[in-house]
């Protein structure tokens, strides 16, 4: 253990200080994840880029800011903007996951075109993995590619796709190679949704907005080169993104912004003229919270360590998704609790638009059960953390845990 | 001894249920979810026809007569349609204060018209229930000023009662002047609640004390709690289904322990509910003495156990649960207002703290 601040460090954090009282007002409020990000987020993007804020790892020749990882400046970054209430940056499909997935197991050329326009949230991409019989399932996808030439044709149907009537490209899992067995039938392959012969018509959800999506595959034209790894390697490389999938979803930063958003809004919050932040039995609630974010935060900073050493953390990270999301709920079930009764109101704007703090957490309370169940449901990450993450025996008569 | 409804309670059950189970499909549910006015005429007269209306009210006054057993298995049907129905507030609140607090000219004036579907009165109780958005009213002689937003049952509403923090009742007519009255749109798109501001409102005075208007909002407690009774009920009864239909890695997904148990974890939590909440109803009907312990106990139990039934319930249906495909939302929906309405599950537990002497009043 050394987590003592160097000089490096602690001018790091007087620099971010400086940032966040010079810049600070030209954050946004919240943007990317689900929404295309605007003007004024695709700019504060930029300079967080530039200044190495967001991306920091990232190597300079594919748009990032080249820096060693270090997890005390990830944890100063994320503390510091945290405290000024700063946008940290966009998160999306792309950049958490697929960007990754490309630096650890994609081709040079693929990572010089598609990592920068990614990560300055240029580029919108999706995931193409869910169908409407394979969602645990997710090795029995059955959307075909076929190889015409130098091109791969695919035919076939994806569900619950996030994001796809707005993104640009679409990472997708198809099978190339029927005759093989099912996982290793499969390939990834990357695809613009502007390909004539894709139509994506929009699900509504319990939100009531429409953020996910049915995408319909016709006789669509892919280059071969587009393929990331060789074929019959999809379901290793799907693997590759559903871990980077998985941290994302678990995220301790988004949970601990979130804990504050629920002090500020006990503090502002009253009943029978007492501050909710003044009952006990509330403000247990948000301390025990408080607790299990900080285990949690500090688990994170473990996880950077192994991945900056190359090492495998095994059960740690496959804990990841599970945990972090159910910390989720208990989060915004604390905030729906808070509002209470004045607090049902609820009018969803639309994607464009911001919608008011009630409805921000009960579209937060409805996601992260959502949430709980994309990526993995719990179910089978509790699988996956038994089998692969302490060694049990599988349930009889199944395949390997899938996803 | 026996606990368990009677043949005449079952009958009410059966007969109450199978008429929400053809009036309200799931589309229909859907259609009214999205006029979003909590109220529907076609709906409300086959429940006044069933009784419904007029449950709580005395034969004489052209009730039904029946007592809090009755209401609550009424309630807990209601929650299972996910009726776009009032009736904590309009039919069982309002009428209790009438008959408790109102003079016999009161009485014989507007239980009638409750109980024949005529008169439907929304109600707040925050000044009470210790929710957010507490009422702010003041009574001068009988004219009422102020504001509230958490009226419950406003679809429609003819009339409007609320209570002020020293007990005091007032009676209003929605369309009285000095009244503005409108509806905000909640989670629950089946179920708005009422927004009202009174600008020396003319109002009937309803004033039995705060012991009074203290019960009058239990009672609404305890109707809530087994709507979301029904409601739990009704999201269990959709995952086991689904567990039993739905296929991955060529099984059906039942047959996972995971989901096996987590579908026999439900029930664990939910049947005690359902006893927990007929005692309630018994042991108010009969004033016993630790009736409104009990009632407490049951609108923070089911708080807790309904939120998680719905999450768990949900997950239960993988990706499908989240979509709008399945409506499997409107019961989750349902239980996320019941739970925060009268009062939320922190609340009532201080309040039961305070009533056995546990906690300093
Ligand atoms: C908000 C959200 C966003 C999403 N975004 C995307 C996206 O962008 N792209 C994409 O491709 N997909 C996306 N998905 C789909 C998601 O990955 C799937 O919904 C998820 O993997 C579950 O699959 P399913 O819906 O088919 O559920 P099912 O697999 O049918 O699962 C139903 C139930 O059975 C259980 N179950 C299944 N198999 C087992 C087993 N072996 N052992 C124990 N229990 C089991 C599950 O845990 C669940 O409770 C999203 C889903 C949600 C909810």
């Amino acid at each position: 253990m050394d987590l003592e601040y160097s000089d490096r460090h602690k001018a790091l954090q007087q620099e971010l200080r400086e940032f966040a009282a010079k810049e600070g007002h030209r954050s946004p409020k919240s943007g990317g994840g689900r929404k295309r990000p605007d003007r004024k987020t695709l700019d504060w993007q930029a300079l967080l880029l530039e200044r190495g804020y967001f991306a920091r790892t990232i190597p300079k020749e594919y748009g990032g800011y080249g820096a060693e990882p270090d997890v005390v400046e990830a944890a100063i970054i994320a503390d510091e903007f945290n405290k000024a209430g700063l946008y940290p940056g966009i998160m999306n499909q792309g950049i958490s996951m697929l960007v990754p997935t490309l630096l650890e197991v994609g081709r040079e050329d693929q990572k010089k075109q598609w990592v920068e326009t990614t990560i300055r949230g240029e580029t919108i991409w999706c995931q193409g993995y869910s169908e409407p019989g394979s969602g645990s399932d997710l090795a029995a996808a059955r959307t075909r590619a076929d190889l015409d030439g130098d091109h791969f044709v695919v035919n076939g149907q994806k569900i619950w796709t996030s994001s796809a009537h707005y993104a640009d490209m679409m990472f997708l899992l198809c099978r190339t190679e029927p005759d093989k067995p099912k996982h290793e039938g499969l390939s990834y392959l990357l695809l613009s949704m502007k390909t004539p012969g894709i139509e994506v018509r929009p699900l509504t959800t319990m939100t009531g907005r429409a953020e996910f999506n049915e995408t319909f595959f016709t006789n669509v034209r892919v280059p071969a080169s587009q393929i990331v790894m060789g074929r019959g390697e999809g379901w290793r490389v799907a693997n590759v993104t559903l871990k980077y999938e998985r941290m994302l979803l678990g995220d301790p930063n988004k949970l601990l912004y979130r804990l504050s958003r629920i002090r500020d809004l006990m503090e502002r919050t009253a009943v029978d003229g007492v501050r909710m932040l003044d009952l006990p039995e509330y403000r247990e609630r948000l301390l025990k919270l408080q607790g299990e974010a900080l285990a949690w935060k500090y688990h994170g900073m473990r996880l950077l360590t192994d991945m900056a050493n190359d090492v495998d953390s095994g059960v740690r990270r496959l804990i990841v998704k599970y945990v972090g999301t159910m910390m989720g709920h208990r989060l915004s079930s604390l905030a729906v609790d808070v509002l209470g009764a004045a607090g049902l109101s609820y009018d969803p704007q639309g994607e464009d638009k911001d919608d008011d703090e009630a409805t921000t957490w009960h579209i937060d309370y409805m996601y992260d059960i959502g949430l709980i169940i994309g990526g993995g449901t719990s179910q089978i990450q509790k699988n996956i953390i038994g089998e692969r993450g302490l060694g049990l025996p599988r349930e009889p008569k199944t395949q390997a845990a899938a996803r | 001894m026996r606990f368990g409804l009677s043949d005449e309670q079952k009958m009410l059950d059966e007969s109450v249920r199978g008429f929400l189970s053809r009036a309200l499909p799931l589309d229909e549910v859907r259609r009214l979810a999205a006029a979003g006015s909590g109220y529907d005429a076609a709906l409300a007269n086959g429940l006044t026809e069933q009784g419904v209306t007029g449950i709580i009210v005395l034969e004489e006054y052209g009730g039904v007569g029946l007592g809090m057993v009755e209401a609550v298995v009424v309630a807990e049907a209601l929650g299972y349609a996910a009726a776009p129905f009032g009736f904590a507030g309009a039919c069982v609140m309002a009428p209790l204060a009438i008959a408790k607090a109102g003079d016999d000219g009161a009485r014989s004036e507007l239980l009638g018209g409750i109980a024949a579907g005529e008169r439907r009165v929304a109600v707040d109780f925050s000044a009470l229930a210790g929710t957010t958005g507490a009422a702010e009213l003041t009574l001068d002689g009988d004219r009422l000023s102020g504001t509230v937003q958490n009226l419950l049952d406003p679809g429609a509403a003819t009339d409007l009662l609320v209570a002020l923090a020293d007990g005091r009742m007032a009676l209003v007519e929605a369309d009285a002047a000095g009244v503005k009255f409108g509806l905000r749109k909640t989670v629950d798109r089946t179920r708005p609640l009422g927004t009202a501001s009174f600008d020396g409102a003319t109002a009937r005075l309803l004033d039995g004390g705060r012991d009074v208007a203290k019960d009058v909002l239990q009672a609404g407690r305890l109707i809530i709690a087994a709507d979301s009774l029904g409601a739990g009920q009704r999201m269990i009864d959709q995952a086991v289904a689904y567990a039993n239909e739905r296929e991955q890695f060529g099984r059906k997904i039942g047959s996972f322990q995971a989901v096996k148990h987590t579908c026999s974890e439900l029930v664990g939590m939910l049947e005690p509910c359902r006893s927990l909440i007929w005692y309630a109803g018994y042991a108010r009907e009969h004033g016993m003495e630790d009736a409104p312990l009990t009632i407490l106990h049951a609108k923070s139990h089911l708080g807790e156990i309904t939120r998680e039934v719905s999450r768990m319930a949900t997950e239960v249906h993988g990706g499908m649960g989240f979509t709008d495909l399945l409506g499997l939302h409107f019961w989750f929906k349902r239980i996320t207002f019941d739970r925060q309405v009268l009062g939320g599950p922190e609340r009532c537990r201080s309040e039961a703290a305070t009533l056995q002497g546990w906690a300093a009043a």
